[in-house]
């Protein structure tokens, strides 16, 4: 079982941005406890949700070889809830281009059009950074199983083309 | 067109600003970026990216900041530079100011050549490369 909380990618352009969407539904247990008695998606996890969009769109530029790792949420401004039976939208742009050493993205979170937040993320590829940590060969990151996974929602297939609007 | 150094200080403080989430009174020429603004490993990349943008420039990897600069014992002898040691770091860091670093070469003293003041010559240097 993995920690996912992105739904499904809507468009997808390799090296350049991402587009995921979320169904929140008030059959997820933290909806309860996170806010008792006012259920609502709370802002750590669309700030997962965002790094799990951006995570995929930087870790894709290098056919998921390298080990990509959240490195530090530069910002993270929201404007409002998110209640369940929204449906909310992860955009994720690279600022610039993948680098052998990571990347920075700013991301958007909306909801019907409207913006309910601001993030932007750097993320570092681990065997380029400066860590005296042994690692070994294996790929925690993006293992056999995520690109599996990756490969049945047939992420690799989605066109450059525009996501359809929000329902 | 040419930016004055003015101009330049004022967008390295605005990267500074947002990258490391300092006040913009703490970003003075000789603040040292790791230990005065608090810089870590992963905020030096973040920094080039913020700094490519503003000055619409490419900064190769290790060209601002280089890691690994001295490796070998020719450059380093108890935990201080050699005077080859020296010349080397001097040619890496061109933009940076030696004159008190030289007096007591310690090796894990290096970084506190990475200062506000030197990414402003450096980012001089780059425009005004592709100025002129």
């Amino acid at each position: 079982m993995r920690w996912i909380w992105i739904d499904r990618f809507i468009a997808f352009e390799t090296g350049r941005r991402a587009v995921a969407v979320k169904c929140v539904t008030l059959a997820e247990e933290h909806l309860h406890d996170h806010v008792p008695g006012y259920p609502v998606h709370p802002p750590t996890l669309m700030i997962e949700g965002m790094a799990q969009t951006a995570g995929v769109l930087v870790g894709d530029a290098f056919d998921f070889e390298e080990k990509v790792i959240l490195a530090k949420v530069t910002r993270a401004t929201f404007h409002g809830h998110v209640r369940p039976g929204d449906r909310i939208r992860f955009e994720a742009e690279v600022q610039g281009e993948v680098r052998p050493e990571g990347a920075a993205i700013s991301g958007r979170i909306t909801r019907n059009g409207d913006l309910v937040a601001e993030i932007e993320l750097m993320f570092a590829h681990l065997d380029q950074s400066r860590g005296p940590v042994e690692l070994g060969e294996d790929n925690f990151v993006f293992n056999d199983d995520f690109v599996g996974l990756l490969r049945m929602r047939t992420l690799r297939n989605l066109g450059a083309s525009d996501p359809a609007p929000d329902a | 067109m040419a930016l004055s150094r003015d101009e330049i200080m004022e967008k390295v403080r605005e990267a500074l600003v947002d990258a490391l989430g300092v006040d913009e009174d703490e970003v003075t020429p000789e603040a040292r970026i790791g230990g005065d603004l608090g810089a870590e490993s992963i905020d030096y990349l973040d920094i080039v990216f913020r700094l490519e943008k503003a000055f619409n420039i490419k900064i190769p990897r290790g060209d601002l900041f280089p890691d690994n600069i001295l490796q070998s014992e020719e450059f380093v002898q108890d935990g201080k530079l050699t005077d080859k040691g020296l010349e080397e770091l001097k040619s890496r860091l061109p933009h940076a100011d030696l004159s008190e670093f030289e007096k007591h070469p310690n090796v894990d003293d290096i970084a506190d050549l990475f200062t506000v003041d030197m990414i402003v010559r450096y980012i001089e240097s780059k425009v005004n490369e592709q100025a002129g």
